[in-house]
């Protein structure tokens, strides 16, 4: 064994290369699976053995789907509940880290621990209150109740002062001296500093939100409302025997996500590495 | 709600407000000023959070000791619903459920995820690319992905069922329609789906696991196994508790995924606690009794938590 320790390492690294690649693509398959259905014809889905290139390729899928869906609706909805959330969330979310990262004042610890405790509790334990709170304000059914669920999370509000806690107080010590206030200090020198954390809180709102299942799914019963999630779920229920259909929905319900999350991929994963690192 | 207050005291005295002695202003007020602003940070998010989020978890206990159901207000009930609890099969099945995916989900979660961030620690070529595929599941929504792996799993045409027919004859699990096998395809998209985020919580872990700890021990003539049974863990230690929690939490608290996919059959098969209280609340309205199941699993949550925080904290002295 250690006379060849280049042939047995080179070996290895042949080893880890195949791993990889079947990982790959055994992780991949659902959304190959996914595209390819998509282009077929209806009863070409289920075949043995499995068809791996649709013959012919059905790109009349990509039409039909627009008439016998609301994916205009749906699609509206969605993209309306995702830019006020996201907006929400970003602007309260740095506000308040300033407040936690960057200020002393008594009281401020207490309030970051009842942040931090809710990590633990399932919004699955306290859904029903909510609701009955919402209710009785009047917002369930509507967009309203959405985007109040979601805008004001914790987790905009650890990315954020994880973030801020990583600039040196120099810098806002200095600009304090300067005359500025608070305020300045938060939207004149910390908000241009953190663009890059403020890319991934963008990006991991607006995606969850898109995303979202269980909220619409509890508040939105017009179908006026529905987002793309509710409307694609009901869609199932209704065609169930249309799997190319069902396929060609579940395509366009990824796609925009796809694209953004190939995007700002970086963003992504600074996001999650960050909040991720120490609680 | 206060504005903010101009002077040159106030800027000055903020820079450093512990160990400057006042200057024209008396330190009270200032420190008065300065709490008043750093609130005011706050504030727009914490109203949000104390309303939708800190204010329904304290009701829900109330609720709890209520029946309390469409047609009336609440009424005063006591214990009563935990004691219907205690003899209420479908909670016992829900309960025995949320158990038998969190035992599975858990391990086998973090064992993969884990395993991947390793394999992409090799930097190997392509690694980034496979990074981005990893994690891409853990981003598209359920609904999509549960409706391709129930066709994935199709018992008699599916694609999964057709490759293992490659190897066995007969006796092909029925996966999402068969009693036995609904919780194990659960359980495999679920650890499809989450693995990506762990994987890049390791990856950021094992940034910080030192080279030179590595160089040492192989010198000293430790394997491949013995270095990352006595290098790589220890030093990942904080990561993998706040994976274990992460995890933990997300599997007891397993829902969106099993409604779209199983919707908790075939008949109870897949019922989990999470889907007790929709169905309890939002299918049947008996708002106290689903509330009572809520606080359940609420506790289970928190101990959990409670418990591997002391743990680790034991661990670290």
């Amino acid at each position: 064994m250690a006379a060849r320790p280049s042939a047995l390492r080179r070996s290895g690294r042949v080893l880890l290369y195949v791993v990889m690649i079947l990982a790959a693509a055994g992780i991949m398959l659902p959304f190959a699976w996914m595209v390819i259905s998509s282009l077929k014809m209806n009863n070409q889905v289920f075949t043995a053995p499995v068809q791996w290139i649709p013959d012919p390729v059905q790109w009349r899928n990509y039409l039909d789907i627009w008439v016998k869906a609301d994916m205009v609706t749906w699609v509206r909805n969605t993209l309306v509940l995702s830019v006020a959330v996201t907006v929400l969330q970003v602007l309260t979310g740095s506000f308040a880290a300033y407040g936690f990262a960057k200020m002393r004042f008594p009281g401020r610890e207490p309030l970051f621990l009842l942040y931090i405790g809710t990590i633990a509790v399932p919004w699955q334990s306290y859904m029903i209150p909510q609701f009955q709170m919402l209710s009785s304000w009047g917002l369930n059914n509507t967009l309203w109740a959405i985007m109040l669920l979601q805008a004001f999370g914790a987790f905009g509000v650890f990315l954020m002062k994880q973030y801020y806690e990583s600039i040196p107080d120099s810098l806002s010590e200095a600009a304090r001296l300067d005359g500025l206030s608070e305020y300045g200090i938060w939207w004149r020198i910390i908000m241009p500093l953190s663009v890059p954390a403020l890319a991934s809180l963008t990006i991991i709102t607006f995606v969850s939100t898109w995303n979202d299942y269980l909220g619409p799914l509890i508040y939105l019963r017009d179908r006026e409302l529905w987002t793309i999630q509710i409307g694609l779920q009901s869609f199932i229920g209704e065609y169930n025997a249309e799997h190319a259909l069902i396929m060609t929905g579940s395509v366009l319900s990824v796609l925009p996500i796809a694209l953004i999350f190939l995007l700002g991929q970086r963003y992504f994963v600074e996001g999650v590495a960050t909040t991720g690192v120490k609680g | 709600m206060t504005t903010p207050v101009v002077g040159e005291e106030r800027t000055l005295g903020f820079a450093q407000p512990d160990t400057r002695p006042p200057l024209r202003t008396p330190r009270t007020s200032l420190k008065v000023r300065n709490a008043l602003v750093g609130w005011t940070f706050i504030l727009p998010n914490f109203l949000g959070f104390a309303v939708l989020t800190l204010a329904p978890v304290l009701t829900l206990f109330y609720i709890s000791l209520t029946s309390w159901n469409i047609f009336g207000a609440a009424q005063w009930v006591g214990l009563d619903n935990f004691t219907r609890l205690v003899g209420d099969k479908s909670f016992h099945t829900a309960l025995g459920n949320t158990f038998y995916y969190a035992a599975l989900h858990i391990p086998i979660t973090i064992a993969a995820s884990l395993g991947l961030a390793l394999l992409l620690n090799q930097k190997l070529r392509g690694a980034a690319f496979f990074r981005t595929v990893a994690f891409f599941p853990y981003i598209t929504s359920i609904v999509a992905v549960a409706v391709v792996w129930n066709m994935l799993f199709s018992p008699e045409y599916g694609p999964i069922n057709q490759f293992l027919g490659l190897f066995i004859d007969g006796g092909m699990p029925g996966w999402t329609v068969s009693k036995d096998w609904a919780m194990p395809a659960v359980i495999i998209v679920g650890t499809w789906k989450d693995m990506g985020y762990y994987m890049l919580l390791f990856l950021a872990g094992l940034q910080t696991v030192p080279g030179e700890l590595h160089e040492a021990a192989r010198i000293d003539g430790a394997g491949a196994w013995q270095r990352f049974w006595n290098v790589t863990l220890p030093c990942l230690r904080p990561t993998m508790f706040f994976v274990t929690v992460m995890v933990t939490i997300q599997s007891f608290k397993v829902f969106d995924l099993i409604l779209v996919m199983t919707d908790g059959g075939p008949g109870q098969a897949t019922l989990v606690l999470s889907q007790y209280i929709y169905q309890k609340g939002f299918e049947q309205f008996e708002f106290g009794y689903a509330s009572a199941v809520a606080v359940v699993l609420f506790f289970i949550c928190i101990t959990v938590t409670v418990v591997q925080f002391l743990y680790n904290k034991r661990k670290e002295a």
